[in-house]
């Protein structure tokens, strides 16, 4: 990777990491509240529907500043965080928060769409074949719901690669820290004789993105077929 | 064992008040659809909860609502086998077989799955997954795979009815094994006649969400008031032995102090089958008839006359084989002077009798 400088590769690498963990945390969450929104009435469950929903409506610039707001040092939520050591402001864990919450609405709707299709009474078969409701999720809910997953992990990866008004308003852009490719790219735009360098990443986030779709459709394909039962 | 149900349930626009036993053997739910069949059956699975009543398997209470006792469907140990299969899409057939059995305790005996595999005929299924087989072959693996979770009732909603002719036929004899060899109750919803004939040792008749009737099977299909197939489905079920496999084709059988002549049945001889006479098929003689084609003639006693709707009318007769059903016209009971307490014969052809109508007998 000769041809990318350092700060370029610090770039890449930064966003790659931030998408990583954004996405394996959200993950569990995501199937969680899809699952609750797909499947339970509960009081209060248009408003946490609308509450996910929220990053996808709202300018970024808009997300980033709530979440300056609620998890900055001074915020009621990331000063607590900030007592027990943990610490999102002007950090890389930072940009994957705002990641996380920005791609979190994608990833919800693809798993949700997902658990719908699943026929709810093979589910009750196998409660009936002495599942209990955890073992039923398990066994029969999450691997048929699998392509789901898989499509609203990537999804959301693709979209944590690509975020950046929500980052740059909550972490700013600080080569090394926060300067994920999109602030990059930003970045060596402002400069002069910065467009050679915003070129590589640009072409950076063209590959990245495209293997990430042709990943998650192959592996999507396979497992459809293999739940397709044939 | 017995499995003992009692339950009153309302629904938006209809309510259930049912209560019967279902004691070793097949007890089949019979009814039109709506009369409350599938809710009955899902109430003993614990997919339905009803809002009064008891239901026991044995001395295990599986819901009494007096006492806040309602195990969910996981812990009470089913084997349930559902009109459309159901099965696991994501697993082949081996693993579909044995997922009931992640769930039975460690020490309980189990069914041997080679067992089941021989006796249903999937051995060659196995490695497959459910998306490729036929729904015969689907069926036989739901059987399976209920049978494995080691269950302690089995349940059935009506197995066949998503099948074609062929399908059913192949598929009947299984249940009627399972009713002969195993031990706990099977509850079995149909509102098909000829599985009520091939399959009931006790029928529970139900009619607008509740009990009309309950009884077995010959007794509640011989009886000229009760009826549950229909006026056009009715027909009486025999029990006879096997004595004879003529050179010409026929296999002779005794019932009482009667001879029956069948198309070839293919058990050995003393087996013991049931054979479903339907109604239209029989005629009636106020004299001992000669110079008939028809091999069997039962001579009898009107016990009951139920005149239809129509023109038609259904005479029951008392014979030395059991109840048999006749369905002739009012005009000809007028003329034959047919009335409780007459003696009078019954014929059948011998060929009017299908191999559906033949069953293997508990």
């Amino acid at each position: 990777m000769d041809w990318l400088g350092p700060e370029e590769w610090k770039a890449v690498a930064l966003s790659l990491r931030v998408s990583f963990w954004a996405t394996l945390i959200a993950l569990p969450i995501g199937i969680f509240v899809a699952y609750a929104l797909a499947r339970w009435n509960f009081f209060g469950k248009q408003l946490l529907n609308g509450l996910v929903h929220m990053p996808l409506i709202l300018p970024p610039v808009v997300t980033g500043y709530l979440l300056l707001v609620t998890f900055g040092t001074q915020g009621p939520i990331g000063g607590v965080l900030q007592d027990a050591g943990i610490v999102f402001a002007f950090r890389w864990t930072g940009a994957a928060l705002a990641a996380g919450v920005m791609a979190f609405p994608l990833m919800v709707r693809a798993i949700r769409l997902s658990i719908e299709a699943v026929d709810p009474k093979l589910e009750q078969a196998a409660a009936t074949l002495g599942a209990s409701r955890i073992w039923v999720f398990v066994t029969i809910t999450l691997p048929l719901i699998l392509p789901g997953i898989i499509a609203g992990a990537i999804l959301a990866f693709a979209k944590a690669m690509g975020e950046f008004g929500a980052t740059i308003t909550f972490v700013s852009n600080i080569p090394g820290q926060t300067q994920t490719l999109p602030s990059a790219v930003y970045a060596f735009l402002q400069v002069p004789g910065g467009e050679n360098s915003a070129m590589k990443l640009v072409m950076v986030s063209v590959a990245v993105a495209m293997l990430a779709l042709l990943l998650s459709e192959y592996v999507s394909r396979r497992i459809a077929r293999r739940i397709a039962g044939t | 064992m017995t499995l003992s149900v009692s339950f009153k349930h309302k629904f938006a626009d209809f309510s259930l008040d049912v209560s019967f036993d279902a004691p070793a053997g097949l007890t089949v739910l019979f009814g039109r659809s709506g009369s409350g069949k599938t809710s009955v059956i899902n109430a003993v699975s614990g997919l339905l909860k009803p809002e009064f009543g008891r239901i026991l398997l044995g001395d295990q209470v599986m819901l009494d609502t007096k006492n806040g006792v309602s195990l969910k469907p996981h812990q009470r140990r089913l084997g349930y086998v559902f009109q459309e299969g159901r099965l696991f899409p994501h697993l082949t057939i081996r693993g579909n077989l044995a997922y009931g059995r992640w769930f039975v305790k460690k020490n309980a005996p189990l069914e041997s799955m080679d067992k089941v595999v021989e006796m249903l005929g999937i051995g060659h299924l196995l490695d497959r997954r459910p998306g490729m087989l036929s729904g015969g072959e689907k069926q036989r693996v739901a059987i399976g795979r209920a049978l494995l979770a080691n269950p302690s009732v089995i349940l059935a909603d009506e197995p066949l009815a998503a099948l074609d002719e062929a399908r059913k036929a192949e598929i009947l004899p299984y249940f009627e094994r399972l009713r002969d060899e195993i031990s706990v109750p099977i509850l079995y919803v149909s509102h098909s006649a000829v599985e009520v004939a091939r399959l009931a040792t006790t029928v529970v008749v139900l009619q607008d969400g509740s009990v009309a009737q309950q009884g077995s099977a010959a007794d509640i299909l011989g009886d000229p008031t009760l009826l549950p197939t229909g006026v056009r489905g009715a027909g009486a079920l025999l029990s006879a032995k096997i004595v004879k496999h003529h050179k010409d084709g026929l296999t002779e059988l005794s019932a009482g102090n009667e001879s029956l002549f069948l198309p070839r049945v293919a058990k050995p001889l003393g087996h013991v089958v049931r054979v479903r006479i339907a109604a239209h098929d029989v005629l009636l003689s106020r004299r001992r008839p000669e110079g008939l084609s028809a091999l069997n003639i039962l001579r009898g006693r009107i016990i009951a006359i139920r005149p239809g709707e129509g023109p038609g009318t259904i005479v029951s007769l008392e014979t030395s084989a059991g109840k048999v059903l006749a369905r002739v016209t009012q005009r000809s009971a007028t003329a034959l002077e047919l009335t409780e307490g007459v003696e009078c014969y019954a014929i059948v052809k011998t060929v009017a009798i299908a191999p559906e109508d033949i069953g293997g007998f508990r």
